[in-house]
């Protein structure tokens, strides 16, 4: 079967520094695929190595099962919402959206038809005869999305698009963003460094960090088997057991993983650690209490609603065998 | 009421703006006042008489002015065309590249402004004479080129790189060729910044006097035939009839910059 878009032991490098370092991954038809990683880990150039604005220094993209590597952007069947949306200043909404249009020759009178349609479908209908400086950062996100999609695409690419928009509204985009995904049925290959975005979004999430891929897989498989010690720490809040508590609490493994969620207070009795609450923190639905053991800090998390322990406190915390992941890799 | 007070300036704020105003534009109206002096020997204030005679003089009797207004309309233009099509041509390769050399090539560029006419004068001309290029209308041209490039590419240049560059991505993401983008996204962003800078051209090359001394052979563009006109002690209003039809002219481009610039505006940024 071919791939919506398969990059093959691709590498960029600018000078000496490896932006990409041999990267392998292959994204199916139709799937949400996020690459997920900080900033200066390598998941936009991979993203503009896709859509044509940077070359590989070796590897090959294929996108649909044809060798695009150096294709230009124009002749890539593939359209990119920018991060700063990039729309025309000197054009109206109506003309940005029917910008790809216009290029390929369509006549003005379907242009217009097809460009309405588009802004039907971002939920935007009527500002098309308004300038960008004109329309709110939401609106302006729309209009790009339109102006992407005009085109029908196989695969469109998103560049932190959600980034410049305030947590209501990027909430709301993100499940528009995805309800849109479902109704076109094409591929969506979005980087963030959001790890809610990217976890409630996807179908599979790639995890970057210095120009590798360090895991690939559904956003659960990644929260709950991360594959090496990066992707723990970076995917959701982490307690890492190393060295004397990893013998200890871990079957001797050299690290392993344990969420605050999967920690619990209780009694004495089948208790795996005791320690005194250091600090909490209070985050609205639940408390993070930092639990000082011998020679060891853990962070815990127990729901707002109960009682919620003292700093100076004496604690239980229980937690099931399985709550516990050894890590493999030294990342 | 404090910021009633705040809007209405000073007395002596005011009297100032008013005394700039006049030290700028008291010596245009005495040279509009001489055009009308039936006086053609010597400017003496007050004329002793108002004349529109020198007007039909000028437009009939003078060819040599029409000549003079021609071919420095003629120069500037060309002059204004090379340094459009130069200037951003050198913005575009330096407004966001890197390149060996790149540094040099950018204060290389700035210089010819920065120097004195009279060294870019002489510089011209012992080239033209080194590689025997006879005087000409083009070696004038070339002359106010050197000048006429550096505005175009500083305006050019500073407008490229306030140009998000993701804008001439979008644009080829969106399935246009490099053609298709420079003329639907390049250089309507650049429009009003070589409007700008040309316009500029145009008047640095029409009253150019130095560099022109140098490089013109017979031709006598309309600066060198104002100053030769002013040795002459014999129909001196004519020279001021000229400078009456240039202020008219020059007001035509500033007042279409102005509201071109300023329909601009809310688009720009």
């Amino acid at each position: 079967m071919t791939h919506a878009v398969a990059l093959e032991r691709v590498y960029c490098e600018y000078g000496a520094v490896k932006a990409v370092d041999g990267v392998e991954l292959a994204i199916a038809e139709g799937e949400f695929f996020t690459l997920l990683g900080p900033s200066g880990s390598g998941k936009t150039t991979c993203l503009r190595m896709i859509g044509g604005f940077a070359l590989p220094t070796a590897g090959r993209v294929l996108i649909e099962g044809r060798d695009l590597t150096d294709a230009p952007p124009y002749a890539r069947p593939v359209n990119t919402v920018f991060q700063d949306y990039a729309l025309f200043p000197h054009m109206n909404v109506r003309e940005n959206v029917a910008y790809g249009l216009m290029v390929r020759g369509v006549p003005r009178a379907e242009r217009a038809r097809r460009a309405a349609a588009m802004l039907e479908l971002v939920r935007l209908p009527g500002v098309g005869g308004r300038r960008p400086s004109e329309l709110s950062g939401g609106q302006r996100q729309r209009v790009a999305l339109a102006r992407a999609l005009i085109n029908e695409p196989r695969v469109l690419l998103l560049d932190e698009p959600l980034g410049a928009l305030d947590l209501k509204l990027r909430e709301q985009m993100q499940a528009e963003l995805k309800a849109l995904q479902r109704r076109l049925a094409i591929t969506f290959i979005f980087v963030t460094h959001d790890q809610h975005e990217a976890l409630s979004m996807s179908d599979r999430v790639g995890v970057m960090n210095r120009g590798r891929l360090e895991q690939v897989g559904t956003p659960r498989e990644i929260y709950e088997s991360p594959a090496t010690r990066f992707v723990a720490e970076f995917v959701g809040a982490a307690n890492l057991l190393e060295g004397d508590a990893a013998r200890r609490y871990a079957d001797g493994a050299a690290c392993a993983l344990l969420r605050p969620e999967r920690i619990r207070l209780g009694s004495e009795a089948g208790a795996r650690a005791s320690g005194t609450v250091a600090d909490r923190q209070y985050f609205g639905a639940f408390v993070r209490l930092r639990v000082e053991l011998q020679s060891l800090q853990l962070a815990v998390d127990v729901p707002a609603d109960g009682v919620v322990p003292e700093p100076g406190a004496r604690v239980q915390l229980h937690w099931n065998a399985e709550a516990i992941r050894r890590l493999d890799g030294n990342g | 009421m404090r910021s009633s007070d705040a809007r209405r300036a000073p007395l002596g704020l005011r009297a100032a703006a008013w005394a700039v105003v006049a030290f700028l534009h008291v010596p245009l109206a005495l040279i509009v006042l001489y055009a009308f002096s039936a006086e053609d020997q010597s400017y003496v204030f007050p004329p002793p008489d108002l004349t529109t005679r020198w007007f039909a003089v000028a437009w009939n009797d003078r060819p040599d002015v029409w000549r003079a207004i021609r071919l420095s309309f003629e120069v500037a233009s060309y002059a204004t065309a090379f340094a459009l099509v130069l200037g951003t041509l050198a913005a575009a390769a330096l407004a966001r590249t890197q390149f060996f050399g790149r540094e040099a090539i950018s204060l290389l560029l700035i210089l010819p402004i920065a120097l004195p006419g009279i060294i870019t004068g002489i510089a011209l001309r012992s080239a033209y004479s080194t590689l025997e290029i006879p005087f000409s209308f083009w070696t004038i041209v070339l002359g106010h080129a050197t000048f006429c490039v550096v505005v175009v590419y500083n305006n050019a240049v500073a407008r490229l790189r306030r140009t998000s560059p993701s804008l001439i991505e979008a644009s080829m993401d969106l399935g246009a060729d490099a053609f298709q983008t420079l003329r639907h996204v390049i250089l309507p962003q650049l429009g009003s910044a070589l409007l700008a800078g040309g316009l500029l051209a145009f008047a640095l090359s029409f009253d150019e006097v130095i560099v022109t001394t140098f490089t013109a052979g017979q031709q006598t563009t309309l600066p060198i035939w104002m100053l030769a006109e002013l040795v002459r002690p014999r129909q001196r209003p004519v020279t001021n009839v000229v400078a009456v039809v240039i202020i008219a002219l020059t007001f035509v481009p500033i007042l279409l910059a102005y509201y071109l610039t300023r329909a601009d505006e809310p688009g720009a940024r």
